[in-house]
């Protein structure tokens, strides 16, 4: 059975935010929609997101790391937030395993979100029912767009290419070749969730510089008779050995 | 979700243009659903950003139906002050009639006290172009405060540069050093690339006293103290130089590595490239009449003489005794004192770190050589089977150039990348189309005052590039010419003016006071401007005449802006620009471009939503007002309207009548099937239109290398028009241009002359090396006092000031913080969360910490332009941003004193440049006092009385539920 | 957890509501076998299932402000098989129905006898009511405890003891109003009500000091290295992605000093516990009974209001993990 998810690629993502907003644009006026914005030029503004990044520094200087870090919903094969969920409002696809909240049926309990252990729901505080990433169903399937469109608009954004989708239960998929490969791994393993959504860790490229290719036969300090070497006064064994 | 698989209702129309979220200028899909934008999406066919978009550029649609936006011409009302915002509504026939009427009195009598400023727009080519017609002499854009010390260290070293004109090869490269960058103009393109380049294995080096963004992914993070970059690179140079490192093949016959400098102190040519007699003409070309000594023959011949091969190092006697030294010999001289552990004492960082970074490069660049199959034939003839490429790339901006001995690092940083052979090469620094330009480019502005004429076009070009004394833009006295000073002893390589000072200068009348000022898509009563409490009063600032009428010292302040923004209160006209989904541009090469190392690009906009409002394309205005006044281009010879609208100029104009060039390069000729140069085309903008907006010329691969020095390339970028001459431009390890000025200063030579009070500031920093110097205003600081470096980023989700009235934008960065060092804080007591006064020489605001473990310890920092002015952007006046933001400019001075115990006041900027010394500031923290903590004192410092919203804006909602013209 | 007044009114006013129902079927079974006098029906279980059913109106109504969606509360029974939400709401009105009946069957004194269990006792409608509300009341108390208890990771609820809390502390606040409301309606039981109220205050106090020991020592089992997946011993949020706030800063942090949060802790302890006992054990004796019964039950709620708000407060999420810092 498919099992659709993002794996998130932290090594290269720089924190610009672009599956933020290109998520919210993309839903807000989609099926998903909208997602509304309480006190949108007053203070403390604030509005229904499905994707959040966030930032972390890692270690003390100077040895920090700055990590970005998104997040949206993992869409768990477990999911905690669906059997709790007393409407059915919450439900997980069989045939993709895309988390999904059915808005007309949702009373806005919010029970649901107090079963998620990744704050990965958002309440819509206008049509006062659950939202969360839907993973663009709207998108994904919509055989109306090309072909090359049809990926969440947070992965098409992304400038870096941070955001791989794909079925993880698919082998050969990009997707489960990259946890395979880089490491990737879920967040809060500890609930057995099983979050769907996978992530990649930072790595790192160094060079190893021999001394030896510091001085190198070809050096051009010879051709300008520059390399240095001992001026001709001073001492060398030939002033103390005889054979 | 109504239902699981519901695709939302269809999209009706999908339209292409260029967003201008920023100045990176990508493709952009607008679909729209009943007029109505419903998503914006990048485009995939677009060669800059190859379908990806930011989250400014995703947030577009927040930026066309803001309430912040203007949508009606306004006067200040009779009596208001400037800056209480008190605004009444007018006709665009009243704005054009009393600009008309203004304007053309000056023109006619003494066209410099108009002044044009333009911000981070990107139509220079046109505004510039209108003054120029105009015939003022006081013009500047945004690049004087911004980067100009990239972009004359660099084009004044190799012919192009950082920024637009140039950029890293990440394609190939191994190594990638990113020097003081945090976000950029190649916004998506840069992001792009660097993931690439980090998943192909390339390793990337941050140079930076912050690690965020693009740091952030960095293999290795290197924390420098601010402002001392040069220490570190002349330091790198120096190793590579002890080591041998360099690529001496290159430098011998790309740059002026081997060429002789005639280094007898008592001769008038002193530190000047001894010249054959070969006679030669005058032109904007560097010949080719300097010596060598060869190595074969042990004499001097002739540069690039087949068979020859220069010494880099050593002292020879010309035959009339004259002793000479190669040029690289003297930046092996400069650098011989410049150790790896003089820099670690400046820079802060440890001495194993920068030799490991100078071997890393060299060893790199000299053993992970690429040969691409590419043949071309060099300047002087030779055929090469191979493009060979050295795979070290770096990348600077603003952390490099924002400081006044930026232009000096900058010029460190050049040579760096012309010792390890990568200049224009695979793998390292790539060139853009029109560049690489000679050394220096060609434009000259007018050198005296006889170029500012009553109701004439300036003489000359309005920004330059000066060879010599005898270029700059003076008075025979010395003096400037233009209100900013530009051009002028004190800033003499001022290549993009010096628009920080322009207000201050006015206000002063130094050099003198104008008439009408004219500010577009500049916010310069709050973000890019320095001083800014001090300047908003100069705005304001009333003087008596002699009948004792009270007028403004600065008289007449017009401002073209699309939105709500802190300047816009100050104006006494105000002109309301439409926003960029609803206007024809163009991205023009005449401006700075958006070409590809391939190959020239350029692009257009094309409206895809009715313009709201009364608001008029700032262009549109240009052309009826060029038109009004008659200026030449505008008008027939007997002086009728040339242009129909702004689209129909951009088709037809030409710089000269039959030269074939115009703003547009793609689809010339009469039916669009000539590029670059050709006759106008009716249907350029349908061309355009119908391929995704714009226009990609890709080189043949054998043109896309070496082409400072490529002769494949020079004549066909001559053949194009692209360049005059064909000549090779080589790269300057030693300046002759800097050493002209300071001949000039040591009072020798047959040019002009420094004032007296500027001769030292020449001689001193006018060095044809590279040096190290602490900033200008750490030389006139007590660092013990304030013992800080301050700096800004930019935040990767926002522009400038213009996001905060962007819904979701603002969600992201509704307020800032000053970020501090953990360690750093805590000696104070100061904790994460508190309230402190960040306080320098010149200006103090009160604000809130954040620790942070990512940042250098005598450096803080914040995000830039997050702070507003309560009620600007129509925003509430209890928004966080004006209540919880702060703006680190008020802790900048335009100006500082020459020295610590000295009256005189100059601009705070490069000396060499103008650029301004944003990052140069230096502060001190401490809490707040006890009883400034009480909950009602919890706001940031400085505070202004709030903007109210304009006559004809849009109210605010209080609750947004965007659809996108679907119906809820 | 941000503590949501509905909720918080909702089971606190039920609770009481189920332990007033106990209550009154406890007098009545200790009727039947003669262990007590009957009381007046119509009095004491008429008027007090009406005051239970007034209890559990108040709480219906206050649940509804906790639903964004109160107009499709109905749909709120469909998963019954696998959400303890969905138990309860169909509990709840079962519940209720069966109070109404129970209520009603002894005001209009109804009471012909249906079986006759072998110890010769009569079996009458009353009776069967009592006994399926007593069940009904377990079950809306299991189900309410469940709706926090089954939620894994909101590990101070993960416990059996946030069910046994929920039954003693409904109980207790149920039989100490039942006491106070025999005061009018029965005299003769306020002892036998007291004495209950104070038997279960006590449990009371045991079972909830002994999941606020455990929860002292709670180790959180998710931390910032497995909510970012990062293993570094210094980990540190510099910003969550917005400032202005959004639902997971409104819903999961109260927002309160910890010293407020003390404060409440021991003021509910003091005045679910010692404060009603004392009032309680007085009452039984002293001849103002009525008033000092009452406060009992007056206190005793306002504490387990402030309970139920420290039940929440306490409550540490994990997702919390991942809001700690604006920038
Ligand atoms: N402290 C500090 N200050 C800095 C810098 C820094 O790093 N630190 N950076 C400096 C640099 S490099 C720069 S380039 C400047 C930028 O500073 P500015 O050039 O002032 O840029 P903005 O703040 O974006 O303001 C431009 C104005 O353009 C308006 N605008 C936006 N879109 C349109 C449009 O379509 N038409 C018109 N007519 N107007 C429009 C906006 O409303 C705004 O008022 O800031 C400088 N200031
Ligand atoms: N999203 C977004 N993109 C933008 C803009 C924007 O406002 N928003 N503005 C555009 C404009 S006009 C410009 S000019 C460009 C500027 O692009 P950048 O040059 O990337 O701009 P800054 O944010 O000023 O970056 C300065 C960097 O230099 C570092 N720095 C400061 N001082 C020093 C130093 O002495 N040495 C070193 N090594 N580093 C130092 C700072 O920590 C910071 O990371 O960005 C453009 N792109
Ligand atoms: S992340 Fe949260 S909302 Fe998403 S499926 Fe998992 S538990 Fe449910
Ligand atoms: S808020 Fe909606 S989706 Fe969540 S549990 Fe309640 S009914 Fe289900
Ligand atoms: S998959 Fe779609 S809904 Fe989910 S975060 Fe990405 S853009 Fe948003
Ligand atoms: S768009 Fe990509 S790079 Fe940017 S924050 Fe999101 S995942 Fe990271
Ligand atoms: S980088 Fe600039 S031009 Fe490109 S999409 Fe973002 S805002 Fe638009
Ligand atoms: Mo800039």
């Amino acid at each position: 059975m498919m099992q659709l998810a993002l794996v998130i690629d932290l090594n290269v993502c720089v924190g610009c935010h672009a599956c933020v907003t290109s998520c919210k644009e993309w839903n807000t006026s989609g099926s998903a929609g909208p997602m509304s914005d309480q006190n949108p030029y007053g203070a403390d503004p604030t509005g229904t997101f499905f994707n959040r990044v966030q930032t972390y520094e890692v270690g003390e200087f100077p040895n920090t790391e700055t990590v970005h870090f998104p997040k949206s919903c993992l869409h768990c094969e477990d999911p905690p937030c669906v059997p709790v969920c007393p409407t059915g409002a919450s439900y997980k696809r069989k045939e993709d395993g895309i988390v999904l909240v059915n808005y007309d049926k949702c009373i806005g309990c919010k029970y649901c979100s107090w079963a998620c252990p990744y704050g990965a729901r958002e309440f819509d505080e206008q049509q006062r029912v659950m939202k969360k990433c839907t993973l663009c169903v709207d998108r994904i399937y919509d055989t109306s767009m090309a072909e090359n469109d049809r990926k969440p608009a947070c992965v098409k954004a992304c400038p870096t290419s941070a955001r791989l989708f794909g079925d993880i239960h698919d082998p050969e998929s990009a997707v489960s070749q990259a946890i395979r490969e880089s490491g990737g791994y879920p967040l809060m393993p500890e609930w057995g969730t099983q979050p769907s959504n996978h992530y990649l860790p930072r790595r790192k490229t160094r060079i190893k510089i021999h001394l030896d290719e510091l001085e190198r036969a070809d050096n051009p300090l010879k051709v300008d008779h520059q390399l240095p070497r001992p001026a001709a006064s001073e001492p060398t064994l030939d002033d103390v050995v005889t054979w | 979700m109504q239902a699981a698989n519901a695709s939302s209702s269809p999209v009706q129309e999908v339209k292409n243009t260029t967003c201008y979220m920023c100045a990176c200028r990508c493709g952009i899909r607008v679909h729209l659903r009943d007029g109505v934008v419903r998503y914006i999406d990048g485009n995939p066919d677009h060669p800059l950003n190859k379908g990806v978009i930011c989250a400014k550029g995703s947030s577009g649609i927040m930026k066309q139906y803001s309430p912040a936006r203007l949508l009606k011409p306004l006067k200040r009302r009779a009596g208001a002050e400037r800056g209480a915002g008190d605004f009444e509504e007018i006709t665009w026939d009243e704005a054009f009639a009393t600009l008309a009427e203004r304007l053309g009195r000056i023109r006619a009598t003494d066209p410099k006290k108009f002044a044009l400023i333009t911000g981070r727009d990107q139509m220079q080519a046109l505004t510039g172009m209108f003054a120029r017609q105009f015939g003022t002499p006081n013009y500047s854009a945004h690049g004087g405060f911004c980067s100009v010390n990239m972009a004359a260290g660099m084009i004044y070293t190799i012919g192009g540069s950082f920024w637009e004109f140039g950029g890293p090869d990440l394609d190939r490269a191994k190594l990638f050093v990113m020097i003081g960058t945090a976000e950029d103009h190649h916004s998506n393109p840069m992001k792009i690339a660097l993931s690439k380049f980090r998943r192909d294995g390339g390793r990337f080096i941050s140079i930076n006293p912050v690690r965020t963004g693009y740091s952030a992914i960095a293999d290795e993070w290197v924390p420098i103290r601010p402002g001392t970059d040069g220490a570190l690179l002349l330091a790198i140079i120096h190793e590579i130089i002890a080591t041998g490192l360099y690529d001496r093949e290159f430098l011998v016959r790309y740059s002026n590595a081997g060429q002789l400098i005639n280094v007898s102190s008592t001769s008038d040519e002193f530190g000047f490239f001894v010249r054959t007699d070969i006679p030669t003409e005058e032109a904007c070309y560097e010949p080719q009449d300097k010596l060598w000594w060869d190595r074969n023959s042990d004499r001097p011949v002739v540069t690039h003489q087949a068979g020859a091969d220069p010494y880099l190092l050593g002292e020879f006697k010309l035959a009339d005794g004259t002793p000479v030294k190669p040029a690289f010999q003297l930046l092996h001289e400069r650098v011989k004192d410049y150790t790896p552990e003089w820099a670690s004492q400046i820079t802060g960082i440890p001495v194993e770190i920068i030799r490991r970074l100078a071997h890393e490069m060299g060893v790199t660049a000299r053993d992970q050589k690429i040969e691409l199959p590419i043949a071309w034939t060099d300047s002087w003839g030779n055929e090469h089977e191979t493009v060979t490429g050295n795979p070290v790339a770096f990348h600077a901006m603003r952390g490099l150039a924002a400081h006044s001995n930026g232009f000096q690092s900058t010029r460190a940083l050049a040579i760096l990348m012309s010792l390890l052979g990568t200049i224009d090469r695979p793998g390292g620094f790539r060139h853009k189309a029109p560049f690489p330009r000679p050394i220096p480019p060609c434009a000259r502005t007018p050198n005296d005052a006889r170029g500012v004429q009553p109701n004439h076009p300036l003489d000359g070009m309005v920004l330059g590039w000066p060879s010599d004394p005898d270029d700059l833009f003076v008075n025979a006295d010395g003096s400037p010419v233009r209100l900013d000073k530009a051009f002028s002893w004190e800033y003499p390589l001022s290549v993009h003016g010096l628009m920080h000072n322009a207000i201050t200068n006015a206000w002063r009348g130094d050099p003198y006071r104008i008439d009408t000022l004219l500010i577009f898509m500049a916010n310069m009563s709050w973000n890019s401007t320095m001083n800014t409490a001090e300047v908003r009063r100069m705005l304001n600032d009333k003087v008596s005449d002699k009948d004792g009428n009270e007028e403004f010292k600065i008289p007449f302040l017009v401002v073209c802006d699309a939105f709500h923004s802190e300047m816009t209160a100050y104006a006494d006209l105000i002109l309301p620009d439409t926003t960029y989904l609803e206007r024809h541009d163009v991205m023009s090469m005449l401006d700075r471009p958006i070409s590809e190392f391939d190959g020239p690009v350029d692009s257009v906009r094309i409206p895809v939503l009715p313009v709201s409002g009364d608001c008029k394309p700032f262009q549109e205005v240009l052309i009826e007002l060029g038109t009004r006044l008659k200026l030449p281009a505008f008008v027939t010879p007997t002086g009728e309207r040339k242009f129909r609208d702004y689209p129909d100029f951009i088709t037809n104009w030409e710089t000269e009548p039959g030269s074939g060039i115009g703003f547009l390069a793609g689809w010339r000729g009469k039916g669009g099937e000539k590029f670059l140069r050709g006759e106008p085309n009716p249907n350029q903008w349908e061309m355009y239109a119908r391929n995704n907006c714009v226009f990609h010329y890709e080189l043949p691969k054998s043109y896309q290398y070496m082409r400072n020095w490529n002769k494949g390339y020079l004549e066909w970028s001559q053949r194009h028009s692209i360049t005059r001459y064909a000549e090779p431009i080589l790269i300057h390890l030693y300046s002759e241009v800097l050493q002209r000025f300071r001949c000039a200063a040591q009072g020798k030579g047959l040019t002009r002359k420094p004032p007296e009070h500027l001769k030292k500031r020449i001689e001193t920093y006018f060095d044809p090396l590279p040096f190290y110097y602490d900033s200008l205003e750490a030389q006139v600081t007590d660092k013990h006092k304030y013992p800080l470096a301050a700096v800004t980023q930019r935040p990767m989700a926002m522009y400038h000031s213009w996001d905060s009235q962007n819904a979701w934008l603002r969600q992201i960065h509704t307020h800032n913080y000053l970020y501090v060092n953990t360690r750093t804080a805590r000696q104070q007591g100061i904790g994460d969360g508190d309230w402190i006064w960040v306080e320098s020489q010149w200006g103090k605001v009160r604000c809130m910490v954040r620790h942070s473990e990512a940042v250098e310890p005598g450096t803080v920092w914040t995000w830039n332009a997050i702070g507003k002015a309560a009620g600007a952007w129509n925003l509430t006046p209890d928004a966080n941003e004006s209540q919880l933001g702060f703006l680190l400019n008020h802790l900048i001075s335009e100006e500082l004193p020459v020295s610590v115990d000295s009256a005189r006041r100059i601009s705070n900027s490069d000396p060499i440049t103008g650029q301004a010394a944003w990052y140069d500031v230096r502060v001190r923290i401490y809490k707040v006092g006890a009883d400034e903590t009480a909950p009602g004192l919890q706001n940031t410092s400085p505070q202004f009385e709030p903007m109210k919203p304009y006559p004809g804006m849009k109210p605010r909602s209080g609750i947004l539920a965007f659809l996108g013209g679907r119906r809820k | 957890m941000h503590p949501a007044f509905s909720v918080i009114f909702l089971t606190t006013l039920i609770g009481a509501a189920q332990g007033l129902f106990l209550a009154l079927f406890t007098v009545q079974s200790y009727a039947a076998f003669k262990l007590l006098p009957p009381p007046d029906a119509h009095a004491f279980y008429g008027q007090g299932s009406l005051l239970a059913l007034a209890l559990l109106g108040a709480g219906l109504v206050a649940s509804f402000f906790h639903l964004g969606r109160p107009e499709r509360a109905w749909r709120s029974i469909a998963m019954w098989r696998t959400s303890w939400l969905a138990r309860e709401v169909i509990v709840l009105p079962a519940f209720v129905g069966v109070v109404f009946l129970y209520g009603l069957a002894h005001w209009l004194n109804w009471h012909p006898v249906l079986m006759t269990l072998p110890g010769g006792l009569p079996v009458d409608p009353s009776a069967i009511l009592g006994v399926a509300g007593t069940l009904l009341a377990f079950a809306l108390f299991i189900c309410t405890a469940m709706i926090y208890a089954c939620v894994k990771f909101l590990r101070e609820w993960h416990s059996s003891l946030t069910v046994i809390n929920y039954i003693l502390l409904g109980g207790a606040s149920g039989f100490s109003l039942a006491a106070a409301f025999a005061v009018l309606s029965a005299p003769e039981l306020v002892s036998f009500l007291a004495g209950w109220a104070a038997i279960i205050t006590l449990l009371g106090l045991v079972s909830r000091a002994a999941s606020l020991h455990r929860n002292a020592r709670l180790q959180p089992k998710s931390t910032l290295q497995t909510a970012i997946g990062i293993k570094h011993p210094r980990i540190v949020q510099k910003a969550q992605g917005f400032m202005g706030g959004s639902f997971n800063t409104r819903e999961y942090f109260h927002g309160q000093p910890v010293a407020v949060l003390r404060g409440v802790k021991w003021f509910f302890m003091l005045a679910v516990f010692p404060l009603p006992l004392l009032f309680l054990l007085s009452g039984m004796q002293g001849g103002g009974a009525g008033g000092l019964l009452a406060a009992a039950f007056v206190v005793q709620y306002a504490g387990l209001v402030a309970e139920r708000w420290f039940f929440f407060a306490q409550t540490n999420h994990p997702q919390n993990l991942y809001y700690q810092s604006i920038a």
